[in-house]
């Protein structure tokens, strides 16, 4: 076996060592999974949104999260951009933001209120290496901070960008993002603290399988006012939060290129090198001593001949 | 809109989830305070009559099919031709203080009725009337334009005397 080989060799078997455990995991948390059949959801209709900022006030207080720069009643924050021009994002001080898009042909701005979408079938936790994160049967994409190491696997792999990181804490940042109200309110079957506060009733709560058939009765019964389109009901596998529009997701900042399976069968490739560090450095010290060893005897072989 | 103190101390009717309001032909020519919200913000003085005259006596403007004068959604129409006026024409006797309880989800999944499924809240049904009508005809459109906010609303939007010190902004990532 030349050095080649041998190199060609241990990689593959740490590949294959990462790929066995990825298979693994991937069929317990996700694989033909398709979510909880009475799990719970959100239909936001973008419609309706004012931009009033009410459903980021009472995400602040239910979730107990630090004091915001600017007041919610301070509506400057709709010019802030970040850089390169890109809207707002959720930050660890702010589980959900609203943003405002100027769209040409409607008359007035549309507000989008965005925040995790609690994935059927989640590449946070499917790329998640510790096992931080749970759906559990309600709906709600949580996590377990005391086990996160703060790696952001899951930051990449999350196809909405969704989860961010405190670092308040340099030692051991930590993984923060909407959890669906889980703790305070979804676990009882109460609705989430912003879907509850909306004046405009924005959101409507319910059975995700209930409010799939809601939102093409309401695309049916009103033609030409909404995009004939439920954002979220196939998209990256189904998501617990779905959303109406009357204009083209995509001129709103949505992703309409994310096909229909879950996120994890597309990035499977990328998240093998997270277990493949790990695995791979083995095998490939076994093969530095194998072939020092190999050396040295070959050279006491010649020294023979 | 400005408080019409006099008319409001003699005749407020309170629409709220306590006590819903029951008769609606009594409400013309009255100002109600509306205090469904009345945690974060002051109750809201309506004053009935200048609405009905801005509706061109058209009850169904906001009432849709239950004030007497027929519905012109076509959505309405097919059921509510002919239903007349309803026993209370009140937003809160279709709307619910609470829409999303275990019990209204399964009102809503198991309604017969198709354009009742998407019936909203009460304060959704107010804000959703207020300002659609609002925004057509020019009428107040900002939150603070109808409802003053209370030290509890302060605190929650974190404004006025609970505003974030200026200067420790930190920014977006
Ligand atoms: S939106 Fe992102 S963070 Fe939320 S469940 Fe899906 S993958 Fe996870
Ligand atoms: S569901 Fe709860 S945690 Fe998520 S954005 Fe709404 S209030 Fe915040
Ligand atoms: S509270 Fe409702 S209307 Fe106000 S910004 Fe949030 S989603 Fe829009």
């Amino acid at each position: 076996m030349n050095r080649r080989n041998f190199i060609k060799g241990s990689l593959a078997g740490g590949l294959a060592v990462a790929a066995t455990a990825k298979t693994e995991k991937a069929d317990a948390a996700a694989g033909t999974f398709g979510g909880y059949a009475d799990s719970m959801g959100v239909l936001v209709d973008l419609t309706k949104c004012v931009g009033c900022r009410t459903c980021e006030a009472a995400c602040n207080k239910e979730q107990g999260l630090p004091e915001p720069d600017k007041p919610f009643d301070d509506y400057s924050v709709f010019d802030e951009h970040r850089h390169g021009g890109l809207p707002r994002r959720t930050t660890e001080k702010e589980y959900t933001i609203v943003n405002r898009y100027e769209v040409e042909g409607r008359e007035k701005p549309l507000y989008r209120k965005f925040q995790c979408n609690h994935c059927n079938e989640p590449a946070c936790l499917t790329s998640c290496f510790v096992n931080a994160y749970t759906k559990t049967p309600e709906g709600a994409v949580i996590y377990n901070p005391k086990v996160c190491v703060g790696c952001r696997t899951c930051m990449i792999a999350c196809p909405f960008y969704v989860p961010t990181y405190s670092y308040s804490s340099a030692i051991n940042p930590v993984v923060k993002k909407c959890i669906m109200c889980y703790d305070t309110r979804l676990k009882f079957g109460r609705p989430p603290a912003c879907v509850e506060a909306c004046p405009q009733g924005v959101m409507t709560f319910g059975k995700r399988k209930d409010l799939i058939s809601l939102a093409h009765k309401m695309i049916d019964a009103k033609p030409g006012k909404y995009v004939n389109h439920v954002y979220g009901e196939t998209e990256v596998g189904g998501t617990s939060w779905m959303y109406l529009s009357d204009v083209p997701f995509e001129e709103i900042g949505f992703n309409t290129h994310l096909g229909p399976q879950p996120i994890i069968n597309y990035v499977k490739d990328f998240l093998a090198i997270v277990p493949m560090v790990l695995t791979i450095w083995p095998a490939l010290f076994t093969g530095f001593h194998l072939l020092a060893t190999r050396k040295q005897a070959n050279k006491d072989e010649s020294n023979k001949a | 809109m400005s408080l019409k103190r006099g008319k409001l101390i003699g005749l407020a009717a309170i629409i709220a989830m306590a006590s819903p309001f029951t008769q609606p032909l009594n409400a013309v020519g009255e100002v109600f305070e509306l205090s469904s919200l009345s945690n974060l913000y002051e109750g809201v003085s309506f004053d009935h009559d200048m609405h009905i005259e801005a509706a061109s006596d058209n009850c169904a403007a906001c009432h849709h099919h239950t004030a007497g004068t027929p519905t012109q959604d076509p959505n309405c129409i097919p059921c509510h031709k002919n239903s007349g006026e309803a026993e209370s024409a009140a937003c809160s006797s279709c709307h619910e203080a609470e829409p999303f309880t275990s019990a209204n989800l399964e009102k809503t999944a198991n309604t017969p009725y198709l354009h009742h499924k998407e019936k909203p809240g009460l304060m959704a049904a107010l804000h959703q009337n207020c300002l659609g009508c609002h925004s057509e005809v020019g009428g107040p459109l900002g939150c603070q334009d109808c409802h003053t906010m209370t030290d509890k609303g302060e605190k929650y939007y974190n404004t006025g005397k609970y505003a974030p010190k200026p200067g420790k902004e930190t920014g977006h990532h």
